[in-house]
């Protein structure tokens, strides 16, 4: 298990409910825009500290990247595809595809959050065709 | 108020390029500093504003300074990415405007190549980059990727476009005898040189090189005085986005729809007006969506600009004249360079990549992913 103590206040709820398995994010309750990712300000309307809610986690992929060329600590995971996805509540987040072949992953697929546990233990959002 | 003619760059220069293992950031810079100082016809005595940037070392403007004996009564280390030096253009313009500083000095310095620091964004798991590193997207190639996926998927935009540029980059930099890449290249070369991220290729990427570069920008007063022809500020404007690419609204929609309206305002020029573009070409995409967002294509319609080789030499639309940050150098930040062809296009030294007659130049940089962008017009009269 990760270490909560090493997240930052602004992430650590978001961490936090990750490892219960729930996808976090914020509402202004100000304005009722979606925040994302995790803060003490609205970036819209410029409120204080926005409201921690639970998202359904599905959602539309955006964006989508089959990265054959990867980063040091994730050769050995080539190619896997990288996402931008839409959550039905209006905020969007960076994710991976797993479970799936990732040269099908399609812009508009719809995709379920599901968790894996990183290097450390910690358990990370990534995404499966829904 | 305008900047419009606040300064004039009288001096500009590139030290050694591609693989200079006997340097270092900042003798690179040095080189740069002596041949621009002796392009401007003035000494370094002569300057009193430094506008430095870098993803080097700690405290760049601080040990740039201290290195060259530089004691600047003005210093802007603005740094946000590569289009840095097109931002320092137009805070420059102001400083001397307000008399802040009447010679200033634009650096910049990279030995990336020799010391194989390929990971220049250092991207730590921390603050808001947290909520990507975890998913392994290299960056900053696989942002202008997941770009590059939407504006196909909106658009219909292809690789073969794309590639189109990437060729037509290659032949101005065959004509600039300084380009690291100086063989020809095709659409199936491009097309077949394997996946980074799709679907940017790896030849839709820029070089990997050392490189430093100076730029000298002086007041009126003092431009009248100076052997070369200035080359006039006619416009800047400049705009930030984000910092992660999971927080830009629109992955269409370049920063530099703001910035360049405001560049063109200034200026009172229009598109027609221009005779050479500099577009900074980190990736093949970045140009593409660049040229939409300064207006010279519809959205959506900026992979027609690269067809038939229009933006090549003898082509209708010369773009990135000295063979771009694709062919000529990137040494992890490329906007000065931009700026450097420019000047060279409009005083006429280019040689055989010179454009005929060129009068007025656009540049424009990008800086991050998709983060930033600076434009800036310059011109003789």
């Amino acid at each position: 298990m990760a270490d909560i103590e090493s997240f930052d206040p602004d992430a650590r709820p978001y961490w936090e409910a990750a490892a219960r398995g729930e996808l976090a994010y914020q509402r202004c309750t100000a304005c009722d825009a979606a925040v994302f990712f995790p803060r003490s300000i609205c970036p819209d309307c410029g409120a204080a500290s926005p409201a921690w809610q639970v998202s359904a986690g599905a959602g539309t992929v955006y964006a989508c990247s089959v990265v054959h060329r990867a980063p040091p600590a994730f050769q050995d995971k080539a190619p896997y595809a990288v996402v931008l996805v839409d959550l039905d509540e209006g905020f969007r987040m960076m994710s991976g595809m797993v479970d799936c072949d990732p040269a099908g992953v399609v812009i508009g697929d719809r995709v379920s959050v599901v968790f894996r546990a990183d290097a450390d233990g910690r358990a990370v959002p990534f995404f499966v065709p829904a | 108020m305008s900047l419009k003619k606040a300064c004039a760059i009288a001096g500009v220069a590139e030290s050694r390029l591609g693989h200079v293992p006997d340097s270092t950031v900042l003798s690179l810079q040095a080189e740069a500093l002596i041949a621009a100082l002796a392009d401007a016809g003035l000494e370094k005595k002569d300057i009193d504003g430094m506008f430095v940037a870098g993803n080097w070392g700690r405290l760049p403007p601080l040990q740039v300074g201290e290195y060259l004996g530089l004691h600047p009564r003005y210093v802007d280390s603005t740094s946000v990415g590569g289009s840095s030096y097109e931002f320092h253009l137009g805070h420059a313009a102001a400083a001397i405007q307000a008399g802040l500083c009447s010679v200033a000095v634009i650096l910049y310095g990279s030995t990336q190549r020799s010391k194989r620091d390929r990971f220049i964004f250092e991207v730590r798991d921390e603050l808001g980059y947290q909520y990507e590193t975890p998913y392994g997207l290299p960056v900053p190639v696989g942002a202008y990727a997941l770009a590059a996926s939407r504006h196909m998927h909106e658009y219909g935009t292809t690789s073969e476009q794309l590639a189109e540029l990437a060729v037509a980059t290659r032949e101005w930099a065959c004509l600039n005898p300084v380009a690291f890449r100086r063989e020809k290249l095709t659409v199936d070369e491009v097309l077949d040189s394997g996946w980074m991220a799709t679907p940017l290729h790896r030849l839709d990427c820029c070089l990997f090189t050392d490189g430093g570069g100076a730029v000298i920008l002086v007041s009126p007063e003092i431009a009248r005085t100076l052997a070369k022809p200035p080359v006039w500020l006619l416009g800047q404007g400049e705009a930030i986005s984000h910092a992660v690419i999971s927080e830009m609204a629109d992955l269409t929609r370049s920063p530099a729809y703001e910035s360049g309206r405001r560049a063109f305002e200034m200026a009172g020029v229009t598109h027609a007006d221009l005779d050479v573009v500099e577009i900074y070409d980190s990736f093949t995409i970045t140009v593409l969506l660049t040229l939409e967002a300064l207006g010279f294509a519809k959205p959506g319609e900026g992979g027609r600009l690269f067809e038939g080789g229009r933006t090549g030499p003898g082509g209708e639309f010369p773009l990135n004249t000295n063979g771009g940050g694709l062919s000529y150098c990137h040494p992890g930040q490329y906007g000065i360079f931009l700026i450097i062809e420019a000047v060279r296009q409009l005083r006429g030294e280019c040689g055989p990549r010179q454009v005929a007659d060129a009068a007025l130049a656009l540049v424009s940089g990008t800086g991050g992913v998709l983060s930033s962008n600076s434009t800036a017009i310059l011109g003789l009269e």
